[in-house]
């Protein structure tokens, strides 16, 4: 029988976007989706998977040695109560990346990471060397182990759905890790996974300080501000601003490239979005390839512009 | 303390892809070959460990065809003490690399497990965590920064929207992430003195582990292909597009 178990994404309070997309994977599988909510002083978030619609039931682990979601500690929930189901998702978030294949290994299944596409319950399409190819592959487990690419699948209705809450139990702490602190990025913004638009800098701005520019276009499109990995790696800006194959993967509506040439690294991570602008001095920059929309010039003069026009 | 770091032979990261013309997979003759980036970070972390006095001795493993001894030696010239081959041409998948990892370990007992986060080929982004699991050992993913005192280690990790700091009990797995360090270039002379240094090779039947793949390849193919569109004279153009035509604003 298909049963579906999805590990949410959640804060305490709310969840978090990824989990209605991984939600939507499920539903391509079909089957019972059940979502799993495991943290400490998280009833709130379990009430809120509740409401996600088409979710059968919520389970939710609760513990004060889950507080920080640890790798070891939740793994051990997801394993718990792994055999009644055949299929096992979470979004390939930092989170579920760290978490599932530990669980996976636990039950001797082999992870399917990032799918893009559902095509029967065994048979999945995920992107290879970072997107230049498309694997078809097909799992030979008892249960599918399986990380969501959540930009491939349209986020479900956080609400509307009306699922029973049950208790499971935690497993007893590791005490193999404990947590520290963490540093999290104030932003004013929308997050950039989850922003409808993305204005990005490259190498072209220059400097960390020419990125200012870019904040009113942002501003007025109400955009997230990203970056590409000649930018992170010249310092202008921190590394979670990275767009690209070793950074975020994004597909905004609209996805404003300015001062970025477009190296295959970049391109892997935000090449889905519906519409691409490139704003770029060269000409022959290999960004205005993939662009829907591209500007020859000097971005310094035209980002200013572009904010003026955008406020006509 | 001795380290082990886990290393892949891929397709260099600066070859474009070519998907077979059957569609059984990419173009992988004649293509250059190189260490996984992120496992080239990993090793570089362990030497670091060696010169700070912290690592007595670092292993460099790798799991695949013969050719891999290439891999290793370029491992050995980076600082590796030695080396181990797992050789096999089974197309091995995350979970049979955990497993033969897991069973070199059993004998070679290293305190610290450093390995790439992902292998640019498959990206799978699972070995580490696996590994970590069948070990029962902690694990400490997409490390930034790496600190080792007494029995633990206390590892910065990038996380979604920051970073994030764990104290991990040793033994552990850590992978890295791209910002944990820059590896440095291989010299002449340690090339010449890491074909000196012993490369043992080991087999997945000596060691006891199935590596039979358990994910069938179906197919592989391009992606579509996104069209170029049309270049826009200036930014009044082009917010006159963005409304009228795309109608994303």
């Amino acid at each position: 029988m298909t049963q579906v178990l999805v590990l949410a994404e959640h804060d305490g309070k709310t969840v978090r976007k990824a989990t209605l997309n991984t939600v939507a994977a499920a539903q391509k599988v079909g089957g019972d989706i059940h979502v799993l909510v495991a943290g400490h002083d998280c009833a709130a978030a379990a009430k809120a998977a509740a409401q996600i619609a088409g979710v059968a039931k919520v389970l939710h682990a609760d513990a004060p040695h889950l507080k920080d979601e640890l790798a070891e500690n939740v793994a051990a929930v997801v394993v718990a109560i792994a055999k009644q189901f055949s299929h096992i998702l979470a979004p390939a978030t930092s989170h579920g990346k760290n978490v599932l294949p530990r669980a996976a290994a636990l039950l001797d299944c082999q992870q399917i990471s990032e799918i893009i596409a559902v095509e029967s319950p065994d048979t999945f399409v995920r992107p290879i060397y970072a997107g230049n190819a498309l694997a078809t592959v097909k799992s030979a487990d008892p249960i599918k182990v399986i990380t969501v690419r959540t930009t491939a699948f349209d986020a479900v209705a956080a609400s509307g759905g009306a699922a029973a809450v049950e208790s499971v139990a935690a497993p007893a702490d590791s005490g193999l890790s404990s947590f520290v602190g963490r540093e999290v990025a104030k932003s004013e913004r929308p997050e950039l996974t989850s922003a409808r638009a993305v204005v990005s800098g490259g190498r072209g701005m220059g400097s960390g300080d020419n990125f200012k520019i870019l904040e009113p276009l942002a501003d007025g499109l109400k955009a997230a501000m990203g970056a590409s990995r000649a930018a992170v790696d010249a310092g202008f800006v921190p590394n979670d601003w990275q767009v690209g194959q070793t950074g975020k993967i994004v597909a905004p509506e609209l996805y404003v490239a300015v001062g970025i040439s477009g190296a295959i690294q970049h391109l892997a991570g935000m090449k889905d979005s519906r519409v691409i602008v490139a704003i770029n001095k060269d000409e022959e920059a290999p960004i205005f390839q993939v662009a829907d929309y591209g500007i020859v010039g000097d971005l310094f003069k035209i980002v200013p512009t572009l904010v003026e026009e955008l406020k006509k | 303390m001795k380290v082990m770091v886990a290393v892949k032979r891929v397709v260099d990261f600066n070859v474009k892809v070519r998907v077979k013309g059957d569609g059984t997979g990419v173009e992988t003759a004649n293509v250059k070959m190189s260490m996984n980036p992120f496992d080239e970070i990993a090793l570089e972390e362990a030497v670091r460990l060696k010169e700070a006095g912290v690592a007595t001795e670092i292993l460099a493993v790798s799991c695949g065809p013969v050719a891999c001894q290439e891999t290793l030696r370029t491992a050995l010239a980076i600082g590796a003490d030695r080396a181990i081959l797992v050789q096999t041409d089974v197309e091995l998948q995350p979970l049979a690399v955990a497993k033969l990892l897991k069973s070199v370990i059993s004998k070679e007992q290293p305190k610290l497990v450093v390995m790439g986060k992902q292998a640019i080929d498959d990206d799978s982004n699972q070995t580490g965590q696996m590994l970590a699991a069948l070990l029962g050992w902690s694990q400490a993913t997409f490390a930034s920064k790496v600190k080792i005192a007494g029995e633990g280690a206390e590892v910065t990790r990038e996380v979604d929207g920051g970073l994030e700091t764990l104290s991990v009990k040793l033994p552990a797995v850590v992978t890295t992430d791209l910002r944990l360090n820059e590896p440095r270039y291989v010299t002449l002379p340690n090339i010449m003195k890491a074909k000196k240094k012993p490369l043992e090779t080991l087999t997945p039947d000596a060691l006891g582990v199935d590596v039979t793949p358990r994910l069938a390849i179906l197919k592989v193919v391009e992606p579509p292909k996104r069209k170029a569109g049309v270049k826009v004279a200036d930014a009044k153009a082009l917010v006159d597009k963005l409304r009228n035509e795309a109608k994303v604003i």
